[in-house]
């Protein structure tokens, strides 16, 4: 019988080689996807169990982690959690991290980046507890305060960016939300909030400054198409443009009315200059049929819109339809049809016109610094995207919106002393819907120091009287004159 | 002029004490770094601790002196050190949820412990020769068949996460099949070594395989619908591939014919086919086994998955013992100690630990080799390759490469019937090896012979 227990043997050893493969597969092959699997509750811990980095504005922290005597041993809390909610997101047991920078910066906060690699090392070989990294933001608290107390209880959302940097100073939506809630370590209430957040029909998780089903971004729509104009060397700010009080439109029976069924002057013409003035719908349609669909969408890409953009939060492309016949063309042109933006990328339109045509990435996190030593890990250098228009037509397009806050549609955004740059927008969205009220600009007009947009849904308090002049006009100004006097 | 000296063949008594010691380092060792890891100090309780557990396994040593001088000196060092660490892992979930060290899992255990190491010491004082067992051949079947249907019978039956495989009594809970494992064994190794003969000749060749006949087949027919009877009725693919396992290896060790192999595990394969066909509770066992991760399955248990993703948060090195979550999945100290130290110690802990099984497991199989009578060799067998199957079966089912069952890994599991059992199959196997080491009593003295012995013979 010794042969056979000898070959039952060579059973054994296969049955024990499986059985060290099958470990390996599980501890080493597949260790790093179970580990990164979001219900892994031993992940959760043990980035729970480090100091996450605090995210500054100003040098004050709006994020932190304090120690909690549970076994979760680190509390995340918010500092003004309503007023930065989008910015910073949420950090929750039960949820992840997820909504703003502790979602897309979880890696340096968490400590787990790449780029703390040596860190880690040397906090391993001295012993110390790893730590995640700080980041030092962009934003301007009194900007961003502005911007909040402007849109008050209105829906809508509102940004600032210094156009010579691509540096974000505020960045609001409303509604917004307490991140304080989902960070609890009581699971009952974090669900509840959770539950009722996320059911809310006003979507308060939603950034709409950034994300969010975008806008059309109605009449301000109409600095692309004048700047494309301008760039064919066809049409200078004096160029006469028709400007009835409907206009025919190829293809179709419906015509491209103005506002109000006024021609915009009594001649039935306009120059460019008067016409973004007044902000003059058939003259801007007329220009959009006469440059063509494909200027006006090369046009528009050069402004960056239809590129993906990380601030780094993930930024939703704004577009401008593929395919357009002309009274859909013409539509397009005063920003309406199908062309959907964010108002971060409207802001990014004032940003490249007063910053000399050329484009600024925007970003959000200025530095982000290990905390025992202060070494920046990460700093941001400002980044051009691109030359959206020469220095010239951006001079052109500067003058021709300090004439909309002076005496045009933008009035209600003027600042006494200083030269506002602006346009307004007022878009039609649903039938039966009051119009978004829109405010996009830059001050001071030569080297502005700010561009902002700002966007009330459904002309938010003022209703069906809503032009975006009169409702997001004033924000805009608000969160100008916080940016000048700081 | 002595040609012949009489060697004095090696016991080992001196290695395994030496080995005792070393495994007692091992284990003083892990229990310090989880006490530190927890508390941040030496336990208090170290010198009795280390006092307790030394005493335990010298008591034994010394009987094995008295009783079983020439058993095999690996046996004993391993299974202590393997028992001692699943103390250790045991104490270390106490203190993860909170439990003292006398209202915890980890006393009982080693209450246990004592008891199975003195009924084994009972087994090796009171059992001098195995060859008593064959006495027992049908005693020990029936015994066996009860204990393994016991769990079925109402009132006493006591299921746990659907498996059928616990019985109650009062406060006590037990595993009737542990002890069953065991008797079994004796029981098949009495029966087969009588009947190997027949069973092992006659037949008819097909194909190269001489098929046996049909008469014959009857008992393996019996383990077979007994078998199916357990995976079916009691939930259990463990025990059951478990036990037609051990009985289709005995009988191909017995008859040394492969046919025997590929008959068993064709009906085996075919009737754990029809019973995942007719039977939900195995269909969702399949399910739990396929798409661990898939919601489906997460709906229903995510033990699974919690010990997988345990074993994968301890990686290459572990996180350290004390260091790590291994609370979070359920049973980590019975069923799912596997992935407790996998997530502690790492994979090269883990693979270590598997290596102390295979070392286990093929002293016991070398034991069978060197025994000389044909019960022994299968009784031997048998024991050993029950061990290697159950650790196959436990890690297998928790590293997903068999469906996960209730059964515990020997040695290390919590859990009293375990722990008797697989003491007292130690002691069976150190008792066998004993008689396989023994040197030959002098029987005749070779007769000494000389040079003048030798003759040149010249034919031409």
């Amino acid at each position: 019988m010794n042969n056979p227990i000898r070959r039952l043997s060579v059973v054994v050893a296969f049955l024990f080689v499986t059985l060290l493969v099958s470990t390996t597969v599980i501890q080493f092959a597949l260790a790093k996807s179970l580990n990164a699997r979001p219900d892994n509750r031993r992940t959760l811990l043990s980035t729970f169990g480090r100091e996450r980095g605090q995210i500054l504005v100003a040098g004050k922290p709006i994020a932190e982690s304090v120690p909690s005597d549970d076994e979760y041993k680190w509390q995340r809390t918010y500092t003004d959690g309503d007023l930065y909610g989008h910015v910073t997101g949420y950090y929750s047991f039960l949820y992840g991290a997820g909504g703003g920078l502790e979602g897309s910066e979880n890696d340096l906060l968490s400590g787990s980046s790449d780029k703390l690699f040596y860190k880690r090392i040397t906090d391993m070989l001295v012993g110390k507890t790893p730590q995640g990294a700080s980041l030092e933001l962009t934003i301007n608290p009194a900007a961003q305060k502005a911007a909040d107390a402007g849109l008050g209880n209105q829906r809508g959302a509102a940004v600032a960016i210094d156009p010579r940097t691509g540096a974000i100073l505020a960045l609001v939506s409303h509604p917004t939300y307490d991140p304080t809630v989902l960070a609890s370590h009581d699971t009952a209430a974090t669900t509840t909030a959770w539950k009722r957040l996320t059911t809310d029909r006003t979507q308060p998780m939603v950034d709409r400054a950034i994300a969010g089903n975008l806008y059309p971004p109605g009449s301000t729509f109409k600095l692309v198409t004048a700047a494309a104009a301008l760039s064919s060397g066809r049409f200078t700010p004096e160029s006469v443009l028709p400007g009835p009080a409907v206009l025919d439109l190829p293809q179709t029976d419906v015509g491209l009315p103005n506002e109000g069924h006024h021609p915009c002057s009594s001649t039935g013409t306009v120059t460019m200059i008067e016409a973004l003035r007044i902000s003059c719908n058939p003259a801007f349609g007329w220009l959009g049929l006469q440059i063509g669909a494909d200027t006006l969408r090369a046009q528009a890409a050069k402004f960056g819109i239809g590129d993906p953009l990380s601030i780094p939060m993930r930024v939703t492309p704004s577009s401008v339809p593929a395919e357009l016949n002309p009274p859909q063309l013409a539509q397009s042109a005063i920003g309406q049809f199908d062309v959907r933006m964010t108002p971060l990328q409207v802001a990014l339109v004032s940003a490249a016109i007063g910053n000399d045509g050329v484009l600024m990435k925007p970003y959000l996190v200025k530095a982000a610094v290990v905390d025992s030593t202060l070494n920046v890990v990460d700093a941001a250098a400002p980044q051009e995207l691109s030359q959206a228009i020469s220095p010239q037509v951006a001079g052109e397009l500067r003058d021709m919106m300090v004439g909309v806050v002076q005496s045009g549609t933008g009035t209600p955004a003027q600042i006494p002393g200083v030269a506002v740059a602006g346009k307004t927008g007022t878009a039609e969205h649903a039938v039966g819907a009051n119009p978004h009220a829109w405010f996009t600009g830059f001050a001071p007009a030569v080297d502005p120091k700010v561009a902002v947009a700002v966007v009330v849904e459904d002309g938010g308090n003022a209703g069906s009287e809503a032009a975006g002049g009169r409702v997001a006009g004033p924000i805009a100004r608000d969160i100008i004159k916080a940016v000048l006097g700081s | 002029m002595t040609a012949i000296t009489s060697l004095r063949p090696r016991r080992g008594r001196n290695v395994e004490l030496l080995l005792l010691l070393f495994a007692a380092a091992i284990i003083t060792l892990a229990y310090c770094n989880v006490e530190i890891a927890v508390h941040d100090s030496l336990p208090p309780d170290l010198l009795y601790g280390v006092a307790g557990m030394l005493a335990i396994a010298l008591t034994f040593h010394v009987v094995l002196r008295w009783r079983a001088p020439y058993a095999d000196p690996i046996l004993l060092p391993v299974a202590t050190l393997l028992n001692g660490l699943g103390l250790v892992m045991i104490h270390r979930l106490d203190l993860a949820h909170g439990r003292t060290f006398a209202g915890g899992l980890a006393l009982k255990q080693l209450t246990w412990t004592a008891l199975g190491v003195a009924i084994a010491i009972a087994v090796l004082i009171t059992l001098r020769d195995h060859r008593v067992l064959r006495r027992y051949t049908f005693v020990a079947a029936l015994t066996g068949f009860v204990l393994l249907l016991l769990p079925l019978v109402p009132g006493l039956g006591h299921p746990v996460l659907g498996a059928q495989i616990w019985i109650k009594l009062g406060p006590f809970t037990f595993q009737p099949g542990e002890v069953a494992k065991i008797v079994l064994t004796i029981f098949f190794a009495s029966y087969l070594v009588r009947t190997r003969d027949a069973l092992s000749v006659a037949g008819r060749k097909v194909l190269g395989f001489t098929l046996p006949r049909a008469r014959d087949m009857g008992p393996l027919l019996l383990a077979w619908l007994l078998s199916i009877g357990v995976l079916v009725f009691e939930n259990d693919l463990g025990t059951s591939l478990l036990f037609f396992g051990l009985f289709v290896a005995m009988l191909y060790v017995a008859t040394e014919r492969v046919s025997w192999i590929a008959i068993g595990m064709l009906m085996f394969g075919a009737g754990a086919y029809v019973a995942y066909l007719l039977f939900g509770h195995v269909q969702t066992r399949v399910l739990l086994w396929l798409h661990t991760f898939s919601p489906a399955a997460l709906e229903r248990s995510d033990q699974l998955a919690k010990g997988l993703m345990g074993m994968a948060s301890g990686g290459m090195f572990g996180t350290g013992l004390g260091r790590g979550r291994p609370d979070i999945t359920y049973f980590a100290e019975s069923d799912f100690i596997v992935p407790s130290f996998g997530e502690e110690i790492g994979l090269i802990g883990l693979m270590a630990m598997l290596l102390l099984y295979a070392i286990l497991v093929q002293r016991g199989l070398r034991t069978g080799i060197g025994v000389r009578d044909g019960f022994g060799k299968l009784l031997a067998t048998g024991l050993a390759f029950s061990v290697a199957l159950q650790c196959f079966v436990v890690v297998g089912g928790v590293t997903r490469v068999i469906p996960l069952t209730g059964l515990t890994m020997p040695f290390l599991s919590a859990g009293g019937s375990s722990l008797l059992a697989n003491w007292t199959l130690i002691a069976l196997l150190l008792r066998i090896s004993d008689q396989a080491r023994r040197p030959l009593p002098d029987v005749i003295a070779p007769r000494p012979r000389s040079d003048a012995d030798t003759q040149v013979v010249k034919l031409r």
